[in-house]
């Protein structure tokens, strides 16, 4: 399946250059001729959306870092001044900082998808975990990226989770300091956070590659979570999937234009407008929507260690997925019980979501408790006995046996020709 | 690592000796050059330098907390009432989670000094609210009391009381 090519340029010059970097070689079999499941539907242009996010968050993050300064006397006036000053400023500040949310729109919808669909079941275990590692990046390249603007969420977010190491046992509050580059955060962390802000997303961008390598060994997964069979399971990727992931890519942009041009920041917080100040806390202090579940559980327990570990804990969890996760069928689409479950539980983070954006008081401290045992109880008790219980619906044979059974009728006949005249897939 | 081939009974031969020697002064190089890239990151020498400050308490009235900044962070200087010095005083060492005296905390009872910052995870508490009118965390909702000791979780301490505190005179007070 790893596309092998047997492509050979025509021009003389590529093909002088081939015979010594065969790079055009691994581009065609990786994503021109690449087989791909005849099924897949818009759920799998995620994986494109997500690139092209990565891709726009570098290009704009280093025209803004030409106009920012890492200092904190003048970090924030920076970013008025990219707001104000800058030829377009405005324009390039909002689609970072919007285009932040739209990457994690983006990666949560692709993280459901492989959850719906069993995508991290073996043969893909290793591109799973690529997957949390590079998820794990992301956060933590928002979370530096969201302290460079110096408003008060900036500061005071930055001093809560950086606080949160100071949990750990005996070296916490050395490693705190440690991280800080003094007693509290001040402009060592805004400067070391900016280096760090730059380099991650290269490091994300390299792990996104072994990603793809990852991808292209077993092929990617389906709807029905039946692996490919025969070449008439699959399309090549050029043009029939790099058509639909462009179409998906310009839906996208469409939606993440809205937020840039119409409401700028709506996602954001009015606070970090005001510049960082260490003397005063903001009464009510929140993440960036797209942490608030996490943010939830670190509230729900009620000791300091204790909710680290609930934090830390539920990301690094979803890695053991594979192992977790009893059962040998793949999509939730054939497995009923699971299914119902799988839904409570994205319910389960969606209540989690909302709980981290209200005051921990009363109901919603309940609430979020309720909410956090049931996130662990899924993925720690019900994913390993559900395996052992659950009857799963009859899988059809093939890909291509379940494509024609759902269009048979009377088109049935048209779509049986139009797969035989398909044109089939070299390499 | 077929170079480890002293089997016993044969002497060690040069080639041995290299590899050892090699791979010992290596992992040598190595940390040498790691602790560096670690030990930048701590607190600089010009920000240890910023040890100490002084601060004048002749103007804050008896109820009043006062926040000064220290190293960075917050501190408050509150002048206590005897009511509250009262209550500090005689709350039991059993209904604390950190438990202390509040006579371990100050040096002069009307006087509570402590660092301005949650233990939970480093918000700044708010003065005369929650159900102990000491500090209310607007973070997380960690309560302290009047002497500044935590009551109610998420914080698993007391907010700390900087060191030294030195009364130079009866209005004045020296931090660090
Ligand atoms: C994984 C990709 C990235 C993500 C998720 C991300 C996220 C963020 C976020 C959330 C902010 C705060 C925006 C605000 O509220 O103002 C930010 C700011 C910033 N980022 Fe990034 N970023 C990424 C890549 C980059 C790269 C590659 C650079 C290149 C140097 C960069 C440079 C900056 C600069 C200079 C700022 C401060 C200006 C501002 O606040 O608008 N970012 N980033
Ligand atoms: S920081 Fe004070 S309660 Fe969390």
């Amino acid at each position: 399946m790893s596309g092998s090519t047997t492509f050979v340029p025509k021009n003389p010059v590529l093909k002088w250059f081939e015979s010594r970097l065969p790079i055009i070689g691994l581009v065609h079999s990786s994503f021109v001729a690449f087989p791909n499941p005849r099924n897949l539907n818009y759920f799998w242009t995620f994986g494109g959306i997500l690139a092209f996010m990565l891709v726009a968050q570098i290009v704009t993050g280093v025209v803004l870092a030409m106009h920012y300064t890492p200092e904190s006397t003048l970090a924030f006036a920076s970013v008025e001044h990219i707001m104000r000053d800058v030829n377009f400023g405005w324009l390039l500040r909002y689609m970072h900082a919007n285009g932040a949310s739209m990457f994690f729109i983006a990666v949560y919808i692709h993280i459901a998808r492989g959850l719906y669909y069993g995508s991290y079941k073996a043969p893909r275990e290793i591109l799973w975990i690529l997957g949390v590692i590079i998820f794990l990046l992301m956060m933590a390249t928002a979370f530096m990226g969201y302290v460079l603007p110096w408003g008060q969420m900036s500061f005071w977010g930055a001093k809560v989770i950086t606080s949160l190491f100071s949990a750990i046992p005996l070296v916490g509050d050395a490693i705190t300091v440690w991280l800080w580059g003094g007693y509290s955060v001040g402009n060592a962390t805004l400067n070391r956070f900016f280096a760090l802000h730059y380099l991650l997303p290269f490091m994300i961008a390299g792990l996104v590659v072994l990603h793809i390598w990852a991808l292209h060994v077993p092929g990617s997964n389906n709807p029905l979570g039946v692996e490919v069979k025969s070449k008439k399971d699959t399309l090549p990727f050029h043009p029939y999937f790099t058509v639909k992931d462009g179409l998906a890519v310009v839906c996208f942009m469409l939606f993440f234009s809205y937020f840039v041009f119409y409401v700028p920041n709506y996602l954001g917080h009015a606070d970090n407008y005001i510049e960082a100040n260490p003397l005063v806390t903001p009464a009510h202090i929140v993440p960036e929507w797209y942490f608030l579940p996490y943010y939830a559980m670190l509230r729900a327990v009620p000791n300091k260690l204790g909710g680290v570990c609930a934090l830390f804990g539920s990301i690094l969890l979803l890695a053991f997925l594979p192992w977790l996760d009893t059962s040998r069928i793949r999509s939730a689409n054939f497995r009923p019980v699971y299914r119902v479950f799988l839904w409570v539980w994205f319910a389960a983070v969606a209540g989690l979501g909302y709980c981290g954006s209200q005051e921990p008081v009363g109901g919603i401290v309940t609430a979020s408790q309720i909410l956090t045992f049931w996130y662990f109880f899924h993925l720690l008790v019900v994913l390993p006995l559900l395996g052992f219980f659950e009857t799963p619906l009859k899988l059809p044979a093939t890909i291509t046996d379940a494509v024609l059974s759902t269009t048979r009728g009377s088109s049935g006949a048209m779509v049986a020709a139009r797969t035989t005249a398909s044109p089939s897939v070299d390499g | 690592m077929a170079v480890a081939v002293a089997s016993p009974g044969t002497p060690p031969t040069r080639r041995d000796f290299l590899f050892i020697a090699t791979g010992a002064v290596g992992a040598v190089g190595i940390g040498s050059v790691v602790w560096p890239l670690i030990s930048q990151m701590s607190p600089d020498a010009s920000t240890l330098a910023l040890a100490s400050t002084e601060v004048d308490i002749s103007k804050i009235e008896p109820g009043a907390i006062v926040t000064i900044k220290w190293r960075g962070n917050p501190v408050f200087i509150r002048h206590r009432t005897p009511k509250e010095i009262k209550e500090a005083q005689d709350t039991p060492l059993s209904d604390l989670i950190d438990p202390a005296t509040d006579q371990s905390r100050v040096q002069k009872p009307e006087w509570l000094i402590v660092l301005g910052v949650c233990t939970h995870l480093g918000c700044v508490p708010l003065g005369h609210e929650g159900p102990y009118d000491g500090w209310l965390c607007p973070c997380h909702g960690s309560q302290y009391d009047v002497s500044g000791r935590v009551r109610h979780g998420p914080a698993p301490k007391n907010l700390l009381v900087p060191e030294p505190i030195v009364f130079l005179t009866d209005t004045k007070v020296k931090i660090g």
